[in-house]
């Protein structure tokens, strides 16, 4: 059973504030555990800069999901920005095409449970994630 | 934009992160901390992050850009009140953070500038005292 999402359009720093606080709030209402909490907002908020930075802007949304067994948090990042053109690099810790320290997109992998990310040279990006509670 | 207050105490300045910084506001508080250090003359700066409930990369980058450049100000920087679950996430983001001095409250943050501001200026007087060259077991 999933529930209905929010969206929050990402085109400022601002936004990616409100991402945090979105996803904040929904973090503790599906009763992660503290540690999780902090993990999952710090992804989204590197996902989001992402999104911004990278993206040219797009949209951030926020879904509460449960699987049968237990209930998580699923947040979609999408952006029609110019894509990623080699996703092995992306992913290595510390390589970044911008002013970044490179480890939002492979820091981000490691904070979630699930990651799924699928992009094409001129055709955006949309990365999705999922935290489940223990 | 929100900005962050610098505060002087003495010999320091304090900074107290009470809100969620956008990346903007983070940026203006490494320009605000650099011009005080420098119209104040300060030697220690601690920046208090006990009501940050996240530190993403961007932060911690700048948390770091503000240690480097307080250091070439002659100032020291630490960081204190981290909370445990922003320690355990920073890590596993892949950021320890290196040359960041941290303690683990103000007060704490406060002693260890103190100490080594104190262990710096002795120093400098034992370095300008011949007989310190000498030995200390000599005498029969």
């Amino acid at each position: 059973m999933n529930g209905q999402g929010e969206r929050i359009e990402v085109n400022s720093d601002q936004d990616v504030v409100r991402v945090r606080q979105l996803v904040r709030t929904v973090a503790v209402a599906v009763k992660l555990s503290l540690v999780d909490q902090t993990k999952l907002v710090t992804a989204a908020s590197e996902l989001a800069r992402n999104t911004l930075v990278y993206g040219g802007g797009g949209t951030v949304e926020v879904t509460k999901v449960d699987n049968g067994r237990k209930p998580g948090i699923r947040i979609v990042f999408a952006d029609q920005g110019p894509g990623i053109a080699d996703l092995d690099m992306a992913f290595t810790d510390g390589y970044t095409t911008g002013n970044g320290l490179g480890l939002g997109l492979s820091g981000a992998r490691r904070l979630v449970d699930e990651f799924d990310i699928v992009t094409a040279p001129g055709e955006g990006t949309s990365i999705t994630v999922t935290k489940w509670c223990r | 934009m929100e900005r962050v207050p610098v505060l002087k105490i003495g010999d320091m300045l304090l900074v107290s992160i009470q809100i969620d910084m956008e990346d903007q506001t983070a940026l203006q508080l490494q320009e605000d901390l650099a011009d005080r250090i420098v119209a104040t003359g300060c030697h220690g700066v601690i920046i208090d992050i006990s009501a940050l409930d996240i530190v993403d990369s961007f932060v911690g980058r700048t948390l770091a850009g503000i240690a480097s450049i307080s250091r070439v100000l002659d100032a020291e920087t630490v960081v204190v009140g981290m909370r445990p679950a922003v320690a355990i996430t920073l890590v596993e983001l892949g950021l320890s953070l290196p040359g960041i001095r941290t303690a683990l409250n103000v007060e704490l943050g406060m002693e260890l500038l103190a100490r080594e501001r104190g262990a710096d200026e002795w120093q400098l007087e034992v370095d300008g005292d011949d007989d310190t060259e000498t030995p200390a077991v000599t005498t029969p």
